[in-house]
């Protein structure tokens, strides 16, 4: 008997384990809190109140999310969006894709939720939401938003096939007023002299032969909404911006295998491509006559990501660094996914996107190319959006 | 919170109160089907069983719902009845787990998961999980190839005396429109030979609802939106076959399943998306036999075959995203001879030679074909010496790979992954200190590798073919403890494990080049894990009709990431870190209660804080889960037939949890289910 007592001494105990672990109960779930750091000790004297920066979230992980840096108190504050909008259910979304400001308005187009958010640019206070499946990039004019998207009307002929389209948005009443039929797969666009500018992808197209992807700009006339020619430029486009001259830089991603990712001048007086700049590009941005450009490609023989930082002087053509990063950070950052520079300071901010799956870095360098500071972000941070003073 | 708290209390001590009050109980009715750790004689270190009445009045649906109850076992549950269900052990990741059906490995060379949301209980009798391997010699080269391994042993005919025929039909119904028939004939032709067969359909809709609901600061809602998940359905059909012959010191059985499925893939639920329509279809065939005889005194012989044809498709047809509908084809023959001789009465020796054979076709555009060979040959013994029980095995694993051009373009390069030899030890030990007490030691060192998947090496864009092998190190160290008692206590039995694993070389997925959604396959990672399991399980005469069987397991893991990044900085965010999906702490328990011709079960399920991600940071954190099962069933008689009608609830609490991020487990849910056997 006595030992049978101590045995349930023993069971007892172990009850008394589990009741213990209960104590480790659900609770109910706070939504995210921002998290703040001071980086910068010192007041960044510019036009700019601040800026924003998308994180895109690894798709299906809902984890989209909008940071923000100001300028006066050198803070930034990490997820803000889901304690500005608390109500909002799941948060902002799953793969944010572009981030934009237009008068008073942010935008953030959230490429897996099917919707761009709007919000107030200076609170991030939601104001409404405009839904365009497989949404991806948006410019804007005359008071209208243009919105690219993938899913515009299937052909199945004898293959599935479906192009893209661009939707003319009322920013405004937030309602879509038409519709573009473009190429297949539009990435990004630019609107300049009466024109909008669209990089067709064919990415959907492409993944088997190389010649499957589409390798033209449309060109679509603001005033009657429709694609009025095509322009060539190669495979498997993705951005397109104006320089300061009006000009547009439209970079290729290539096809992953042989065709390397390249940059081309497209003249916008002779509408076509006039030049070409033989380095890869991932993404840039152009501030006056500096093109800042890096880019990522896989190489089948180091089995490794090939990393480059170059600044294009738009106005000659001429690769004029071949690292914008000059004091060894460049050997830290695993994956540069966003690129930003202040047109009044020329500091450069680059988003390290890591793993994909986890935190990112926010890396800032000097106009040098020294680093100033670096954060931590939300996972794969990308797109960055300058908050203008006076709105 | 406090209600769930106030009942798992309740519950507690009731059962406390119980084992207080009852001291002198007698019976000569024992119940033998009974949750148990039970021992082997061959086995150097026992392995954790559920069998019998304890599995069937689980609540459990599928194997995966069983395994739960496990140490040392987490589930990666994707939520209903057709969601994906994985298992993973001791934190090594799935893809180390060896399944086996009725001793024979089910194999997926494509991506190397099996998803045991597949395999319903209806006619599984017993599973047993070994962490390591079986520690006993007689058996295939391949229960030697994993670091874990699962038994599945399905229902062999049994007959009364009388008996040429046993009829059993049964159907379940209940929570997510579930409708699951099922019949099963057993056939005795004669005294050594018998027949099989059982088959069982399943539907769901898999509708169910659920909730998100988050907070402010202050505890007042942000929000709180139920839906109903949506596009989870499943049409599931599955059919076995059995032959089962008894030969001259041995036996044979040959065995076809069939299955095939239409279900609906419910996915991720994200803003602004709250319904998805891809949808999927698997028809998996086997065929396989077995054979096993002791030829002499001293030699035993054992030979398994298997042929396995396997068909999937794939199909998104959500027109806002890109059009996918791809198949794939999947087939392996496999043939395996073990023999084992004995030396000595107690010294054997195993010799065993594996021979395997896969290949995958698809008709996705850039498809490359694989085909890989596999020769497995092991070599074991064991040894029994007084206190000591050892067990040494040595494995070597040659790989061979081709492939052939598939749907690739003539510019595609294609080529096949180098040939692998890989030689793996393991070293199992048990010693039992003193004659008359039922205690006993275990120690277990193993030293095992999972290959590379199909999807690892080839798949379009993300394989790499110059992938290594994932490597696992295993290091053991418990104890074991078992008696029957005479009193009212009937037996109990508690064992414990610390171990130390190590995986090297783990295959991750690295961000590739621009643009999202393009990885490339990496052997990067490292992980190391640190774990306790604890289990104890009892069977208690309460009164001369009642009884109570008691099993609570306990697992607690440290399972951090070292992988070396090229970053400093984010090194430091996730280096150290709780690996995705890990609890620090989980546990179970079962009670069930015997009276008469009643049963009533519970069971509990507890996963602790964790994280998603190796950055444990709060926006990664996961809450803990738990969930209270309930089932009550009663077995009636009427003339020849024998009747049993259970009622089953399931997550009592209606707690609202999601297992994996951003897919949510369904409320409180119920199942009523009636068979009939003669």
């Amino acid at each position: 008997m006595k030992r049978i007592n101590k045995h349930t001494y023993i069971g007892t105990g172990l009850s008394l384990l589990f009741i213990l672990l209960m104590n480790s109960c659900r609770e109910d779930i706070v939504i995210d809190t921002p998290v703040s750091t001071q980086v910068d000790s010192t007041q960044t004297k510019t036009d700019y109140s601040g800026f924003y920066l998308l994180n895109e979230g690894n798709m299906g992980s809902n984890k989209s999310t909008l940071d923000y840096y100001n300028y006066s108190t050198g803070i930034y504050t990490k997820n803000i969006y889901a304690s500005v909008n608390p109500t909002v259910t799941k948060e902002l979304g799953d793969v944010g894709n572009d981030l934009q400001i237009y008068g008073s308005k942010l935008y953030a187009v959230i490429n897996c939720s099917n919707k761009v958010e709007v919000m107030d640019a200076k609170t991030a206070k939601r104001i409404g939401q405009i839904d365009i499946p497989n949404c991806r990039y948006i410019r804007f004019s005359g008071g209208y938003a243009y919105i690219t998207s993938y899913a515009g009307p299937v052909e199945i002929n004898p293959n599935y096939t479906q192009k893209g389209y661009v939707a003319k948005v009322d920013t405004a009443t937030l309602q879509i007023v038409n519709t573009c039929i473009v190429g297949y797969q539009p990435d990004e666009l630019e609107i300049i002299g009466g024109k909008i500018y669209v990089a067709n992808s064919g990415g959907y197209m492409g993944a088997s032969t190389t010649s499957g992807y589409e390798r033209t700009v449309s060109v679509i006339d603001l005033n009657t909404f429709t694609e009025e020619k095509r322009i060539d430029v190669d495979y498997n486009l993705h951005r397109i911006r104006a320089d300061k001259r009006g000009d547009l830089w439209v970079t290729s991603r290539g096809d992953y295998k042989t065709l390397p990712s390249r940059l081309y001048f497209l003249d916008r007086a002779k509408q076509q491509v006039t030049d070409t700049v033989k380095i890869p590009v991932s993404e840039f941005c152009i501030v006056g006559d500096s093109l800042y450009a890096y880019s990522v490609s896989w190489s089948y023989i180091t089995y490794t990501n090939e990393i480059s930082y170059a600044i294009v002087n738009t106005k000659t053509h001429k690769v004029v660094s071949n690292n914008f990063i000059t004091d060894g950070t460049d050997k830290q950052i695993e994956i540069p996914y966003g690129i930003m520079v202040n047109p009044n300071t020329k500091d450069i901010y680059v988003a390290d996107a890591g793993d994909y799956v986890s935190p990112g870095l926010l890396y800032c360098f000097d106009k040098n190319g020294k680093k100033k500071w670096s954060v931590q972000t939300g996972d794969i941070p990308a797109h960055f959006a300058l908050l203008p003073k006076k709105e | 919170m406090f209600l769930h708290r106030a009942f798992y209390t309740t519950i507690l001590f009731s059962f406390s109160v119980f084992c207080f009050a009852q001291n002198k109980l007698d019976s000569t009715l024992m119940l033998k089907e009974v949750l148990v750790v039970a021992t082997h004689y061959r086995e150097v270190i026992p392995s954790q069983k559920l069998s019998g009445e304890t599995l069937k009045s689980l609540n459990s649906f599928s194997v995966a719902d069983a395994i739960r109850y496990f140490s040392g076992v987490q589930i990666k549950d994707y939520g209903g009845i057709g969601g994906l269900k994985t298992v993973d052990m001791r934190s090594m990741g799935t893809n180390h787990m060896g399944i086996f059906y009725d001793g024979i490995q089910l194999g997926n060379a494509q991506n190397g998961q099996i998803d045991l949301g597949k395999f319903s209980l209806d006619n599984i009798e017993e599973i047993s999980l070994y962490n390591g391997q079986k520690s006993e010699i007689f058996q295939s080269a391949k229960d030697f190839s994993a670091s874990g391994t699962v038994y599945l042993r399905s229902r062999k005919p049994r007959f009364t005396d009388t008996q040429q025929d046993h009829l059993k039909t049964s159907l379940k119904g209940g929570s997510f429109d579930l409708l699951n028939p099922s019949v099963l004939w057993e056939h005795k032709i004669s005294n050594k030979l018998s027949t099989s067969f059982n088959a069982e359909y399943i539907y769901s809709s898999g509708r169910y609802k659920f909730r998100y609901k988050r907070v402010l600061q202050d505890g007042k809602t942000a929000y709180d939106t139920t839906a109903i998940r949506q596009n989870g359905d499943i049409h599931a059909l599955r059919a076995e076959a059995g032959i089962y012959g008894i030969i001259d010191k041995g036996f044979w059985n040959t065995k076809l399943y069939f299955y095939d499925s239409e279900r609906g893939i419910p996915g991720a639920i994200v803003n602004n998306v709250w319904k998805r329509s891809q949808r999927q279809w698997d028809r998996n065939i086997f065929l396989q036999s077995s054979w096993q005889k002791s030829i002499t005194k001293n030699y035993d012989l054992m030979v398994n075959v298997k042929y396995a044809n396997d068909f999937m498709r794939y199909l998104n047809p959500d027109t806002t995203l890109l059009h996918i509908d791809n198949s794939f084809w999947q087939q392996e023959v496999y043939a395996s001879v073990a023999n084992k001789y004995s030396i000595l009465k107690n010294w054997d020796i195993d010799l065993s030679g594996d021979f395997q054979w896969n290949t995958l076709n698809s008709d996705m555009a850039g498809f490359i074909r694989p085909t890989r060979l596999t020769t497995l040959i092991a070599a074991a013994s064991a040894i029994s010496w007084t206190h000591f029980k050892i067990q040494g095995s040595l494995l070597a694993t040659l790989v061979n790979e081709r492939v052939d051009r598939g749907n690739t373009t003539a510019t595609d390069t294609v080529s096949s992954a180098p040939n692998k030899r890989e030689l793996s030890p393991a070293v199992f030990l048990s010693y039992k200190p003193f004659i008359n007490i039922p205690l006993s030691f275990r120690a277990f060192y193993k030293h095992i590798f999972r290959m590379p998947t199909f999807n690892d090496l080839y798949y379009t864009d993300i394989g790499n073919i110059s992938l290594k092998p994932e490597y696992t190190h295993q290091y053991n160290l418990g104890f074991y403890y078992s008696k029957e008692y005479k009193g009212w206590i009937k037996s109990w039995q508690a064992q414990a494990d610390a171990y130390y694993n190590q995986v090297t070389d783990k295959i991750v997925a690295v961000p590739k080049g621009n643009g999202m959604y393009r990885w490339m396959m990496m052997n990067l990672g490292t992980v190391e894990i640190k774990g306790i399991d604890v289990s104890t399980s009892s069977l208690i005469a309460l009164s001369k009709n009642l009884f109570a069987n008691v099993k609570l397991s306990y697992t607690y893991q440290k399972a951090q990431d070292f992988t070396k990044r090229k970053s400093e900085e984010l090194q430091k965010i996730t280096y150290g870190g709780q690996i995705p999906y890990i609890p620090w702490h989980n546990g179970s328990a079962i009670i069930g209660l015997m009276y008469k011709d009643w049963r009533l079960n519970y069971s509990f399920i507890y996963v602790g804080e964790r994280y998603h991600n190796s950055a444990n940071i709060p926006e990664n954190y996961e809450q803990p889960w738990y969930t209270h099962d309930m089932s009550v069933a009663k077995t009636f008689s009427y003339k020849k037939w024998n009747g049993k009608i259970s009622l089953e609830i399931n997550n009592l609490l209606s707690q609202d949890y999601e297992v994996v991020l951003n897919y949510p487990m369904p409320k409180r849910n119920y199942k009523l289910a009636v068979s009939f056997e003669i």
